[in-house]
């Protein structure tokens, strides 16, 4: 071991371990410290932390040095050890620089955007331990502590959706995503245990290193039915994203989940622990590549989600509620490019989107805080020229969302309905045609939520509109950082990222699914790239998109009102988002708790107790009852007795 | 001298400073009572740390032992020694003890003396079952031991309490008397009530079978395992906080230890026969007590109810006959004595000052007790297995295990993930989020200084073993090792 090693493990500590102090420092300290002080010592353990990835380890990644080893060992079971330890390499520093990036984008912005709240120092302590669990996550070299990182996530966004725990809405919505990522887990823990089952081990290293071997291997779950064990595993551990991505039909707790402050929407559920699913099957493609029937599953559940999603998004009127679903749409494009495995292209839309999507919620957050926590759209309007720097900020990340060149969304976009054209698997058609139909519904809703907001006439009270100002620059700051890689992280990136071999051995993709490979034989440049995108059908598609949001919300501002009226159903059915959440109160909700009623009250209190302590204890009592007849007191009654007995043991023995 | 006698010390001396603590006589001496009973807690808990830091983990061979002639006639002898599934209980015995002590020093107003005295004398009494290397000794300590428990809901519990304690003790008793049987029936066997010779006693498969219904009869009850336990929530609904500490903690152990120091190792033919009764009944408790306790409106039933739900996981890890199984089963009795006793604690905590454990008399508790919500968040996401607490160690260990036998068995141990989640969190929310619900919760005051203490050290044990296992573990790796070996080997 070299000195410059030891260094190296110290710096990959002291990222996760910066956020954790300012953490541990504003939770517990941050009655003493104030609330200067608690966004002092978080922004700065985030700051560190973001320096450290992207100025260190990313340079030191891209000279092709990788890391893998343990940190301490956790527990050691039937001779196993379990250890918690980092993988760095190009996918985790990545991830590490873009999870820091806009988490402190966001630990700013939170500054103004949380300034009169009175549990301010708690806020920054929750998302600084957000930022050190979602590190934990994505820079593990093995399952449990991914499943860690994994939970933990989970509980802090359950923490900060019921941030303003007093409000009922808020408790619900955080339990239900919650419960509904347990769902999820539930799936991914089981596909822990066959790991454990199958390869002895749950280091990422060794799994994968002896995967091939265990393409054939079988398991009957039930009998006489022989499942491919590598499928179960991949699909087991997909359950698991689909309820942190959010995928159909676990997709019910995020949006939900706006019920949070709009910073953590931003952090947590646009950008960075929604990414986590999609982070992990990329992560996992050693295994996914060798079962097509888990990419099947992947590509279809990620196109349905795509697509369904994106629609419930142009009825929607809440702010925050359009982008959330745009984010679960967004989430499902990246899904279908895992599945259609073009993992590096998962990832790339993982970024931009991560940057775009972040700025779009912490615009929407402005726009907000502007109208003194008004979301609702129909209120809102006409405020391009009272608040210009979230106004063009917006414009920027409505384009990125778009996916209008140059902007950042066109690229990864793009390269996502290529690669699914490409794929030969099953469902892939289908995908194909959701992907590309979906451009349109994005576009439309984007453009209707932008219109809505900052065009036409002010649709507030007049008082509300004469105050309404431009934030605060921690706020603008902020808006104006992300604006920037929404623009530009497309065509900086895609050339060395996508084409260029940077995900090295990170990424694995047999030579039979190598979409990229294909797609890169037509590939000649940036410029060539989007001359193409520009005749092709997702650009006209997009414009097609824009001209309806124009036409509807610009041009004929009445007719919204009039289609509302003529397509009833549908637009109930959307605006219910397809009675699924009716279904899961009724169903699972209410039916665990009938369930349970009936097994108390009638397992446990009637026949248990009931019946079987209580009844026994009857029983006896009336027993003794017509026994203790017998003790009647009479010397004639026991003389009786006892030649009545004398009698029966004289003929007994005399028979037998 | 002293070292040689680390383990009699550890039994005794709670026992004699319960005595000594009665001594101090009426109401009057109440701080007497008070600081005796403290410094003879923590002066037992160090008592067995040395148990600790002297215990060889590389061996699977009793160490400590003590061997004395007893009761000659029946060859019955004083014989104690522990391996390191015994030690990790007598550390959480002797660690629970201190924290009920704090926590009954303010609340419990009338007969202090006789409170804390039950529960050293109770401590020394336990630790006596997890040392005992004798069947009869084993049965004195083990029945002795509801002794003070009876009192102590009977005297200090709820209006109901008289139900309770009759339940509780026939339930109890009854079972011990067939575990009896069946030891009388090893001594007429094996010609001594050596437990370790046991163990190497060989015993045809009928035999096993009664014997190990018999023994079950005792530890089932204990556990409590479906369908025997229905005396649980009413016993620590009725019971004083430091009862319920005690009896979640440490007495629903004893079952489960039974099940590690007799029915496995004596009887590994039966353990396999009727392998899928343990299970299958272990699985009903995850399952249908998951779900029974989500429909509880009362604080301690739903705690009690999601105990044996969690107890399943115990005996469901035991019989699955791996090292994952038996030491994730070990791992999460620990981790129930810490997260269960911590809740009892914080309903405690909020029935000294409200009165009440129902669930629909609280309601944004948190706005009014920040520091205590912080607390019992915790706590309950240790209920709810979350990775990173104590709580997550044994579920995630069994579920591993028992993978690796029976997929539909970790299938159904895994929707503890999301029952667990549903009951702990439910209950939290309505209690601690919300608007303030009413004028009592109005009036609800932080948690006190002692409060905190009692409260900090159960969080720092429920991280430290969540982050780091590995010291919890360790010693047990020899022992689990050997009783798997002798769990695999017939007798026939």
């Amino acid at each position: 071991m070299t000195g410059s090693d030891i260094d190296f493990r110290l710096i990959y500590l002291a990222i996760p371990l910066s956020c954790l102090a300012g953490a541990i420092l504003a939770g517990l300290l941050g009655w003493k410290i104030g609330r200067v002080g608690a966004h002092s010592v978080t922004i700065l353990g985030v700051a560190i932390a973001f320096a450290l990835s992207a100025f260190v380890v990313l340079p030191d990644v891209l000279a092709g040095n990788v890391f893998n080893g343990p940190v301490y060992t956790w527990g050691v079971s039937g001779g196993i050890p379990l250890e918690v330890g980092f993988q760095i390499d190009p996918l985790s520093a990545l991830m590490m620089t873009v999870v820091t990036f806009v988490s402190l984008m966001v630990h700013v912005y939170t500054i103004g955007y949380m300034h009169d709240d009175p549990g301010y120092q708690r806020f920054f302590s929750y998302i600084a331990l957000f930022t050190f669990s979602m590190l934990m996550l994505v820079m593990s070299n093995n399952f449990l502590q991914l499943f860690f990182g994994w939970e933990a996530v989970g509980l802090m966004s359950y923490l900060l959706i019921g941030f303003w725990f007093t409000r009922p809405t808020a408790t619900f919505a955080q339990l239900k995503a919650f419960l509904v990522n347990r769902v999820g887990d539930f799936g991914f823990l089981l596909g822990i245990a066959a790991i454990y089952m199958t390869f002895g081990t749950l280091d990422y290293g060794a799994v994968f290193a002896i995967a091939p071997q265990a393409a054939a291997k079988t398991i009957q779950v039930f009998p006489g039915a022989d499942w491919n064990l590598l499928t179960l595993i991949c699909i087991l551990l997909f359950v698991g994203a689909m309820g942190k991505s959010a995928q159909v039909p676990l997709h019910v707790w995020l949006p939900d989940s706006m019920e949070g402050p709009t910073p953590i929407s931003a952090l947590i559920h646009a950008a960075t622990m929604v990414t986590a699913g999609i982070f992990m099957v990329a992560r996992m493609s050693p295994l996914y590549e060798l079962s097509e029937t888990a990419l099947s599953v992947v590509l279809v559940i990620g196109a349905l989600t795509a697509f369904l999603m994106a629609l419930v998004g142009i009825v929607q009127n809440d702010i925050k509620r359009v982008v959330a679903y745009s984010t679960l749409s967004q989430l499902g494009y990246m899904t279908v490019a895992l599945g259609a495995s073009a993992y590096s292209v998962g990832i790339f839309h993982l970024m931009t989107h991560a940057f775009f999507k972040a700025l779009m919620f912490l615009a929407a957050g402005s726009v907000i805080i502007a109208l003194h926590h008004e979301q609702d759209m129909q209120k809102m309007g006409g405020l391009r020229r009272r608040m210009p720097v979230t106004f063009l900020t917006a414009w920027v990340g409505s384009l990125a969302l778009a996916g209008i060149p140059p902007f950042a969304g066109f690229f990864s976009k793009d390269m996502i309905i290529e690669a699914v054209r490409e794929s030969h698997l099953p469902g892939s058609g289908l995908a194909y045609v959701a992907v590309l139909s979906t451009v349109f519904v994005t576009a439309f809703y984007t453009f209707r939520l932008l219109f809505l907001t900052f065009y036409g006439k002010p649709r507030m009270d007049e008082h509300t509109y004469k105050h309404v100002k431009e934030s605060p620059w921690v706020v603008t700051v902020p808006l104006v950082l992300l604006a920037v890689p929404s623009f530009a992280a497309g065509f900086m990136t895609i050339d060395p990222l996508i084409f260029g071999g940077y995900f090295a051995d990170s990424i694995k993709v047999l030579p039979a699914h190598d979409v990229i490979r294909e797609i890169g034989e037509h590939y000649q440049g940036v410029a060539p790239f989007i001359a193409h995108g520009l005749q092709s059908a997702p650009f006209l598609l997009a414009v097609a998109g824009f001209g309806l949001a124009w036409f509807m919300y610009i041009r004929y501002p009445f007719l919204p009102g009039q289609i509302r009226e003529k397509a009833g159903a549908i637009y109930t059915l959307l605006l219910r988002k397809y009675f699924v959440d009716e279904f899961n109160q009724f169903v699972f909700a209410g039916g665990a708790r009938a369930l349970g009623g009936l097994l108390w009250k009638i397992g446990d209190v009637k026949l248990i107790d009931g019946l079987a302590v209580n009844g026994t204890a009857r029983v006896i009592g009336w027993m003794s009852a017509i026994v203790r007849r017998v003790q009647s007191g009479y010397v004639y009654h026991y003389a009786f007795a006892m030649i009545l007995g004398l009698f029966l043991l004289i003929t007994f023995f005399l028979h037998r | 001298m002293l070292a040689e006698h680390v383990l009699s010390l550890a039994i005794f001396l709670p026992i004699m400073g319960g005595v000594a603590v009665l001594a101090t006589g009426g109401d009057r001496n109440a701080d007497y009572a008070r600081q005796l009973s403290l410094a003879v807690a923590v002066l037992t808990f160090l008592a067995t740390l040395p148990l600790y830091t002297g215990f060889n983990a590389g061996v699977h061979e009793m160490q400590f032992v003590e061997d004395y002639a007893w009761i000659d006639a029946f060859r019955v002898r004083y014989r104690i020694g522990i391996d390191g599934i015994s030690l990790l209980l007598i550390l959480l015995t002797s660690f629970s003890t201190v924290l009920v002590v704090i926590s009954a020093w303010k609340v419990i107003d009338k007969k202090i003396a006789q409170y804390h005295a039950a529960f050293l004398v109770m401590e020394g009494l336990m630790i006596g079952v997890f040392s005992a290397l004798d069947g009869i000794l084993f049965y004195v300590f083990w029945e002795a031991m509801l002794v003070p428990m009876f009192l102590i809901i009977g005297l200090w519990g709820g209006p109901n309490r008289v139900y309770a304690t009759i339940k509780f003790f026939l339930y109890t008793f009854l079972g011990s008397v067939l575990m009896l049987v069946a030891m009388i029936y090893l001594y007429f066997k094996a010609g001594s009530f050596d437990i370790l010779a046991w163990h190497g006693l060989k015993l045809g498969l009928g035999a096993q079978k009664l014997i190990f219904l018999a023994f079950l009869a005792a530890f089932a009850v204990k556990v409590p395992m479906w369908p025997v336990h229905t005396w649980l929530p009413d016993a620590h609904v009725e019971a004083p906080t430091g009862g319920s500490v005690i009896l979640a903690a440490i007495m629903l152990k004893m079952g489960a230890y039974g099940f590690l120091r007799f029915s496995l190792p004596v009887l590994p033919d039966a353990s396999h026969d009727l392998a899928w009764l343990m299970i299958a009944l272990s699985l009903i408790a995850v399952v249908y007590i998951g779900l029974v306790a989500l429909v509880q409106e009362d604080m301690k039933k739903l705690i009690a109810y999601s105990s044996i739900a969690h107890m399943g996981f115990v005996t469901l890890g035991f019989f699955i006959f791996n090292a994952q199984g038996i030491e994730g089963g070990i791992a999460q009795m620990i981790s129930h004595g810490f997260v269960s006793g911590a809740l009892f604690l914080c309903v405690g905590v909020m029935y000294d000052r409200l009165h009440s454990r129902m669930i629909k008399d609280y309601g944004g508790v948190a706005n009014r007790m920040p520091i205590f919500a912080s607390f019992m968040m915790l706590f309950a996401m240790a209920n709810a297995g979350l990775p990173g607490t104590s709580g997550f160690v044994g579920e995630f260990l069994v579920i591993l295990g028992s993978f690796q036998v029976n997929v539909w068995y970790a299938f159904a141990a895994a929707t503890t993930l999301v029952f667990g989640a549903a009951y702990t969190l439910w209950m939290y929310k309505r209690v601690l989020f919300g608007e303030i619900g009413n004028d009592h919760v109005a009036e609800l005051t932080d948690a006190t200084p002692r409060e905190i203490v009692f409260l900090t050290l159960l969080a720092v044990a429920v991280l430290v073993m969540g982050l780091w296992p590995y010291p919890f573990l360790d010693v047990l790796h020899a022992s689990v090792e050997h009783l798997l070996q002798q769990a695999n080997v017939s007798k026939l």
